[in-house]
C-alpha cells in the first residue's frame, strides 16, 4: 500500500480549503522559480525519466508527447488542459479541479514551459460549474501573487491560462474534438495527421493533457523522477487516482500505486464487494470504454496498463465499476451502448449509424428478444465499427458489448431461450 | 432537438450591461479575429440571463456580437445538450442514469421524481416549476446516484433522499449541496483509509481499522 508520505494528492477529500494560501502550506507553488530555471529540455528529460504515462486514458509517455514539440517557433503555442471528464465511472479530476486546483495550475505553468508555450486554455465540462468556480478563483490568485502573467514566478517567462467551459457533449474529451469546441465549432474530431503538436488549436502547435498528468508534475520535479518512477512495477509505475463505484460497500475515490492487485483496492479502500468477495460478478476495470471481467480475472488481476491489457481489458481512467451477482449483466451494458449512441458526434458513418443499431439490438438483447445467431451478428457488427472512424468513440462503443458477448454469452442466451419459451406459452 | 424546432420566444435579445461587460472579457480571452471561440460560454450567458433556455433571438445576438453567421451558432446550441432550446422549469433537475447511477439505484431517483412530482423524464410540472431530465455521466460516479440542480450536485441518493431534496424546493427552501448520506465528498463513508494524519488534523476521524 501506498504511504501517506507518497501521496500527491492531500486534499483529496476536500478537507482543506483549495485557495493558495492552504495550497502553499500543503507544498504547492514551492521553489517553482528553480524548477523553471532547469531549462525546457530537462524538465521534460525528468517527466520521460520519471515514467509518467498519460492520465487521461490512453497511458502515452508524458514526457515524450511533449517532446514532439516543435522547438523553435514564432508565434502562439498552446498547452490544452482536457478536463471535460465523462467517461461514465470516472470522476477524479473533478476533486483536482474543487479541491487541489493549484496543483494543476503549478503543473500547467511548468508544463507550459517546457513545450513553449504562449497561453494554456483549461477546458472543464460544462457540468462541473463549482469545480471550475474554484479553477478561476485559483487562477485569479495565482496572477495577483504573480505566479502566472508576466514575468511568471519571476522567470522572465510571460504565460497566460484560461478557462473554457464546455456544454455538455462527451465527444470533447478527444482532443481535436476539444480544440474544435474551443475554436467555437461543434466538437468533431479531425482527422490526423496533422497532429495537434504541428497544427492543433487555431492551427497552432499545441500539446493536449489530461488534469490528472499535469496536476502530478510540480510533486514529480519537486520530489525527483526517481521517487515517481520507484513507486508501482516497471512501466507502469507512479501513483494513480482510483475511482471506485458500482456495488462496494464504501464508494470513493483514492489514490494508490500503480500496480495495486484489484483485490486489494477495494477491500482495503472501498469497503469490499456488497455481500463479500465471492458476490463478485464482474468488473469493469477503467471507465465504461474498457471490456468488462469476469470474477476469475478479478480475483488475480494488477491495476496497471500492462497487466489489464494482458487479460484483455484496459487501465482507461481506472475507473472501477463493480458489478455484484445481482446485476442484470447485459442491461448494464446496454445502458452503455445508450450512452455511445447518445454521445456519438455523427460525423463517421460507422459511428453514428452502428451506436445507435448496437444500442436498439442491446435493448432486446436485454429482454431476450432476439434470435441466438443475432448475438454473432452483434459481435460482426461491432468489429464493423471498431477502427473504421475517425476517433475511438467507435470502439469505444464496440468494446463494453464485446467484452459482454465474450465472458456472458451463455448469459445472453438464456435470456433468449427464457423468451421462446413465454412466447411459446402463450 | 433542431434549433428550427426552437419556440419562438421573444423577438429580440440583448445582454444586460452587467452581462455585455461580462462577455467583452470573455470575448477577450481569446486571440484577435479568434472572437467565435467565445460562442459558448456567450450562450451560456445568454441562457442564464434567459430563464435558462435560449430562444432564437439570443442566437442570432450572440452570432451578431461575434461575426459568425447565424447558423454556426445554432449548429452549437444544438449539438452540445447543455444549451436548452426550450423553456425548462425553474428547477432544472438533471438525474443521470449511465451504468455506475443505474448500479446504485438511479431508478429509485427517477421514480421518486415520478411520485412527488408527478412527471418522468422530459416534463415539466404544470406550474413550471420543475423540469425532470435524463441526463449522460455526470462525473460523479463514486457519488452516485446523482442529481444536478441547475447547477449545484446531490448525491448518495436515494428514493426518500430524493423526495426530501424536492420537499426542500416545494418549500421554496435551499436544500444543501453535495452528498445526502452524510459522508465527505469522495472520502469513503465512515472515514477515509488514506491521508490519515490529514484527516486528524482537521477533526475528521479515519476509518476504524478492523
Amino acid at each position: 500500500m501506498l504511504r501517506d508520505e507518497d501521496r500527491i494528492y492531500t486534499n483529496l477529500y476536500g478537507y482543506e480549503d483549495f485557495r493558495l494560501d492552504a495550497a502553499r502550506k500543503r507544498g504547492d507553488w514551492d521553489g517553482t522559480k528553480d524548477i523553471l530555471a532547469r531549462g525546457r529540455d530537462t524538465i521534460i528529460e525528468q517527466v520521460k525519466e520519471s515514467g509518467m504515462r498519460g492520465r487521461g486514458g490512453a497511458g502515452f509517455s508524458t514526457g515524450l508527447k511533449w517532446s514532439f514539440m516543435p522547438k523553435k517557433v514564432d508565434g502562439p503555442v498552446y498547452l490544452v488542459i482536457n478536463a471535460d471528464e465523462g467517461e461514465p465511472g470516472t470522476c477524479k479530476d473533478r476533486e483536482i479541479l474543487r479541491h487541489d486546483p493549484h496543483k494543476l495550475i503549478e503543473g500547467c505553468l511548468i508544463a507550459g514551459f517546457a513545450i513553449g508555450a504562449t497561453a494554456c486554455y483549461i477546458y472543464i465540462r460544462g457540468e462541473f460549474y463549482n469545480e471550475a468556480s474554484n479553477v478561476q478563483v485559483a487562477i485569479d490568485e495565482a496572477y495577483a501573487a504573480g505566479l502566472i502573467g508576466k514575468n511568471a514566478c519571476g522567470s522572465g517567462y510571460d504565460y497566460d491560462i484560461y478557462l473554457h467551459k464546455g456544454a455538455g457533449a462527451y465527444i470533447c474529451g478527444e482532443e481535436t474534438a476539444l480544440i474544435e469546441s474551443i475554436e467555437g465549432k461543434k466538437g468533431q474530431p479531425r482527422n490526423k495527421p496533422p497532429f495537434p503538436a504541428n497544427a492543433g488549436l487555431y492551427s497552432r502547435p499545441t500539446t493536449v493533457n489530461n488534469v490528472e498528468s499535469i496536476a502530478g508534475v510540480p510533486t514529480i520535479l519537486r520530489r525527483g523522477p526517481a521517487w515517481f518512477a520507484g513507486i508501482g512495477r516497471p512501466k507502469n509505475v507512479g501513483t494513480k487516482l482510483f475511482c471506485i463505484s458500482g456495488h462496494v460497500n464504501k464508494p470513493c475515490n483514492v489514490e494508490e500505486e500503480m500496480g495495486i492487485p484489484l483485490k486489494e483496492l477495494i477491500e482495503r479502500h472501498a469497503g469490499g464487494v456488497r455481500g463479500g468477495w465471492d458476490n463478485l460478478l464482474a468488473i469493469i476495470p477503467g471507465g465504461s470504454s474498457v471490456p468488462v471481467m469476469p470474477k476469475s480475472v478479478c480475483d488475480t488481476v494488477l491495476m496497471d496498463f500492462d497487466s489489464l491489457r494482458e487479460v484483455g481489458s484496459g487501465l482507461g481512467t481506472a475507473a472501477v465499476i463493480v458489478m455484484d451477482k445481482s446485476t442484470d449483466i447485459v442491461r448494464a451494458i446496454a445502458r452503455l451502448s445508450k450512452f455511445y449512441m447518445h454521445e456519438s458526434c455523427g460525423q463517421c458513418t460507422p459511428c453514428r449509424e452502428g451506436t445507435g443499431w448496437l444500442a436498439r439490438v442491446m435493448d432486446r438483447m436485454v429482454r431476450g428478444q432476439a434470435r441466438l445467431e443475432e448475438i454473432d451478428m452483434l459481435q460482426d457488427v461491432t468489429k464493423q465499427i471498431e477502427g473504421r472512424t475517425i476517433c475511438a468513440l467507435g470502439d469505444a462503443a464496440a468494446w463494453p458489448v464485446q467484452g459482454l458477448i465474450r465472458h456472458f454469452r451463455p448469459e445472453m442466451e438464456r435470456r433468449i431461450a427464457d423468451y421462446r419459451q413465454s412466447i411459446a406459452a402463450e | 432537438m433542431s434549433a428550427s424546432e426552437t419556440p419562438a420566444g421573444p423577438a429580440t435579445f440583448e445582454f444586460t450591461a452587467d452581462n455585455l461587460a461580462l462577455a467583452q472579457r470573455i470575448i477577450a480571452k481569446y486571440p484577435e479575429g479568434r472572437q467565435a471561440s467565445a460562442v459558448m460560454p456567450l450562450l451560456d450567458l445568454a441562457q442564464r440571463q434567459h430563464d435558462n433556455w435560449l430562444p432564437r433571438a439570443a442566437m442570432d445576438y450572440v452570432a451578431g456580437m461575434l461575426g459568425m453567421a447565424p447558423i454556426r451558432v445554432y449548429e452549437v446550441a444544438s449539438f452540445y445538450t447543455m444549451y436548452n432550446l426550450k423553456p425548462v422549469g425553474k428547477h432544472f433537475v438533471q438525474v443521470c442514469t449511465t451504468t455506475p447511477c443505474w448500479l446504485r439505484g438511479s431508478d429509485e431517483v427517477l421514480a421518486a421524481c415520478k411520485r412527488k412530482l408527478g412527471i418522468g423524464p422530459g416534463e415539466t410540472t404544470a406550474d413550471g416549476q420543475f423540469t425532470v431530465v435524463e441526463v449522460e455521466c455526470a462525473g460523479a460516479c463514486v457519488n452516485a446516484p446523482v442529481i444536478a440542480l441547475n447547477d449545484i450536485y446531490y448525491e448518495d441518493l436515494d428514493g426518500p433522499s430524493t423526495e426530501a431534496l424536492l420537499d426542500t424546493l416545494i418549500r421554496g427552501e435551499t436544500p444543501k449541496p453535495g452528498p445526502q448520506n452524510g459522508r465527505i465528498n469522495s472520502a469513503p463513508i465512515g472515514g477515509p483509509t488514506t491521508l490519515i494524519e490529514m484527516a486528524q488534523r482537521n477533526g475528521v476521524k479515519p476509518a476504524s481499522q478492523e
